[in-house]
């Protein structure tokens, strides 16, 4: 802003140099012509979209996704034939990605957490096999990977009529890994109880272990009786009701198993390459953290007489996860839009499904990949969300 | 081996039992000999001052006293305990043992309150309350009481350094070590530091300190002890020691650290 000292001044600058050569009038001006030059491209975008489209014959609508798809999908977790909708089938592939990318984040979170300790090992041979681990997955792109893994998983396995049986309940073959399906019978209601009553008593425990502590001083088992309240509690009640579940258990039939449940190859193969994957960087990721914490923190938390398990429990992981989060979020969000990579191995995600087949039979590839693009956003934008949350609960206070 | 059997200070005043011995101690980074034969024992109530040219191995020796380094030969014994690889022996010792260190060293993600609480707490299993009316004791000591629910990113230096006081204090330690509590302070600020040093020391804290500032080892220290090489080269009372050094080194490089 002028200050009026500046306005009675002999040489009075013109408007639009006041307007110019003030900070704040300077930075709206400036956002302002940015806004309108983004809106004009945006807009002779979508209008140049427009006019090709209707040149072509085709109006913009999602009317499609009412017709039936007519096509198959070898792997439904919800209701779906050829005769259900295109809407139908996005259902389905959108649970599909989901699937394989919580999965996916599961499983390389463990991983990634133990390489990058093993990373840290003094132990010479345990440090550089997870060296060696790490250098080779990350360096290889992930489309090897998955074809790869791919091919073992297909090319290696028997067919059905030669499955490995593991104790006549599991059965790998190349057309997926056939698996006992649980049947729960009524008294297992009890057993879901126990389970329940188990979590419930573990949240109590642990508040009663604090609030002990904090009266008394006194340090109670907490990871021992929590342990056993939830596992052990309802495999006593399992055990003792008589184990109320059965197994319906696949039989070869013909030239496939029938029954069961059944991990297909594609999935087998996707989600194992995209943990594996990110599994290295997660582990370069936790390596870098909890090597940013100062090794002074060690030694004056060991100093202190805090034991080691202590030292890295209150001291050094509390601090390190700070470092990790951040990056370790943009891990989740990659690995979440790298699991588009199944169209490779016809993993049926929600690229394959309405990006895919659903746009080549209706010709809709406008619509088609924006709906892509907005699942895909939704899902990176819910990842983020929670991990900021989380990020900003265990932020550091500085000034 | 030093003269002091009887239980009087160098400086007169009435001493307790041997706290701290180190026989024939020698340690090795690899090849490199950075201890050689040191052999020192402290008295319950001691002050000593080490002081020597950089990388003369004074840190690297108090570290050796909570096993923060591990030596190599000879024996430590620090309140009737052995340090061997004894990891409930080490932690017994550093139950007993506080440190204060160049940089401070305080945990960034606890508030003042909590960085002095945590130890008492998990180590000395006191209820929180009472840790934190212990804790709220050494912060006035130290004069800080008003800061105990900030963060340590939020205090300045000298601020810190005290907090760091009151957190070894606050696991009430048998001994308190330094390792150059000062070097990383601004001026303005060493002297507060030094103060509450100086206090600790005339409630009779068993207090080893490494450091630099030669004002605070005249009207502290016990004794004074010169190394250089990993070597304890010289080894008196304040007076003796500035006045009238014994060997060459210790004359140089006390010509050099109080020629400004």
């Amino acid at each position: 802003m002028s200050t009026p000292a500046l306005a009675h001044s002999p040489s009075q600058p013109s408007l639009i140099s006041r307007l110019w050569y003030d900070k704040e009038n300077r930075s709206i001006i400036v956002q302002i012509l940015a806004a309108m030059a983004l809106l004009w491209l945006f807009g002779s975008m979508v209008l140049n979209a427009i006019h090709n489209l209707e040149a072509l014959g085709k109006g913009f609508s999602f009317n499609f996704l009412k017709q039936p798809a007519s096509y198959d999908i070898n792997q439904t977790l919800i209701e779906y034939s050829s005769r259900s909708t295109h809407f139908r089938a996005m259902l389905v592939g959108i649970i599909n990605t989901l699937l394989v990318a919580v999965a996916g984040i599961f499983l390389a979170t463990i991983l990634g957490f133990i390489l990058g300790v093993l990373r840290l090992s003094k132990n010479w041979l345990v440090n550089k096999l997870a060296y060696c681990y790490i250098e080779f997955v990350r360096n290889v792109p992930l489309l090897l990977h998955i074809l790869l893994i791919h091919g073992v998983v297909v090319h290696s396995l028997p067919r059905p009529k030669q499955a490995i049986n593991v104790g006549d309940a599991a059965f790998f073959t190349n057309r997926g890994v056939f698996m006992p399906s649980p049947e729960f019978l009524p008294l297992f209601k009890f057993v879901a109880a126990a389970f329940i009553i188990g979590v419930v008593f573990t949240w109590g425990f642990r508040r009663y272990a604090k609030a002990l502590q904090e009266r008394t001083g006194k340090q109670l088992p907490v990871f021992w009786v929590s342990l056993i309240a939830i596992i052990g509690l309802p495999v006593v009640v399992f055990l003792a009701t008589g184990q109320p579940v059965n197994w319906d258990i696949p039989v070869l039939s013909g030239f496939n198993y029938k029954g069961g449940m059944v991990v297909r190859p594609e999935f087998l193969a996707l989600w194992l390459a995209l943990s594996l994957y990110t599994a290295a960087f997660i582990a370069e990721i936790v390596r870098a953290g909890i090597l940013a914490v100062n090794h002074g923190q060690t030694e004056a938390s060991m100093a202190l007489g805090l034991p080691r398990n202590r030292t890295l429990n209150l001291v050094v992981i509390p601090q390190a996860l700070r470092v990790i989060v951040p990056p370790l979020s943009s891990q989740y969000l990659n690995l979440t839009k790298n699991s588009s990579l199944a169209i490779a191995i016809g993993y049926m995600d929600v690229t394959a499904t309405i990006g895919g087949i659903s746009l080549n039979q209706t010709g809709r590839e406008m619509e088609c990949m924006l709906i892509v693009m907005a699942i895909y956003l939704s899902f990176s934008l819910l990842i983020s969300a929670g991990m900021n949350y989380y990020n900003n609960r265990i932020a550091l206070v500085e000034r | 081996m030093n003269d002091s059997t009887n239980n009087v200070s160098a400086t007169g005043r009435a001493l307790g039992e041997s706290t701290i011995q180190i026989r024939n101690m020698h340690k090795w980074y690899g090849e490199f000999h950075v201890l050689r034969d040191i052999n020192l024992d402290v008295k319950s109530g001691e002050r000593i001052v080490v002081c020597g040219p950089s990388g003369s191995g004074k840190s690297t020796m108090i570290r050796c006293i909570n096993r923060l380094e591990e030596h190599q030969q000879g024996d430590i014994i620090v309140d009737n305990v052995e340090l061997t690889n004894d990891l409930k022996n080490i932690e017994a010792v550093r139950r007993e043992v506080g440190m204060v260190f160049q940089h401070f060293n305080l945990f960034p993600h606890l508030t003042v309150l909590e960085n002095c609480t945590l130890a008492p707490i998990w180590v000395r299993k006191q209820p929180k309350a009472e840790a934190e009316a212990i804790a709220m004791k050494y912060l006035e000591r130290v004069k800080i009481p008003d800061q105990a629910l900030k963060y340590p990113g939020q205090l300045s230096g000298g601020q810190q350094q005290r907090v760091a006081i009151a957190r070894s204090l606050c696991m009430s330690p048998k001994v308190m070590l330094f390792d150059e509590p000062t070097s990383a302070l601004d001026p303005e600020m060493i002297k507060e530091v030094l103060d509450v040093m100086i206090e600790l020391a005339e409630e009779g804290m068993t207090m080893i300190c490494v450091t630099h500032e030669m004002g605070f080892a005249k009207t502290v220290a016990d004794r004074v002890i010169f190394m250089d090489e990993g070597q304890i080269i010289e080894e008196n009372e304040p007076d003796q020691f500035f006045n009238n050094p014994q060997s060459e080194r210790t004359q140089l490089f006390l010509s050099q650290i109080l020629a400004h």
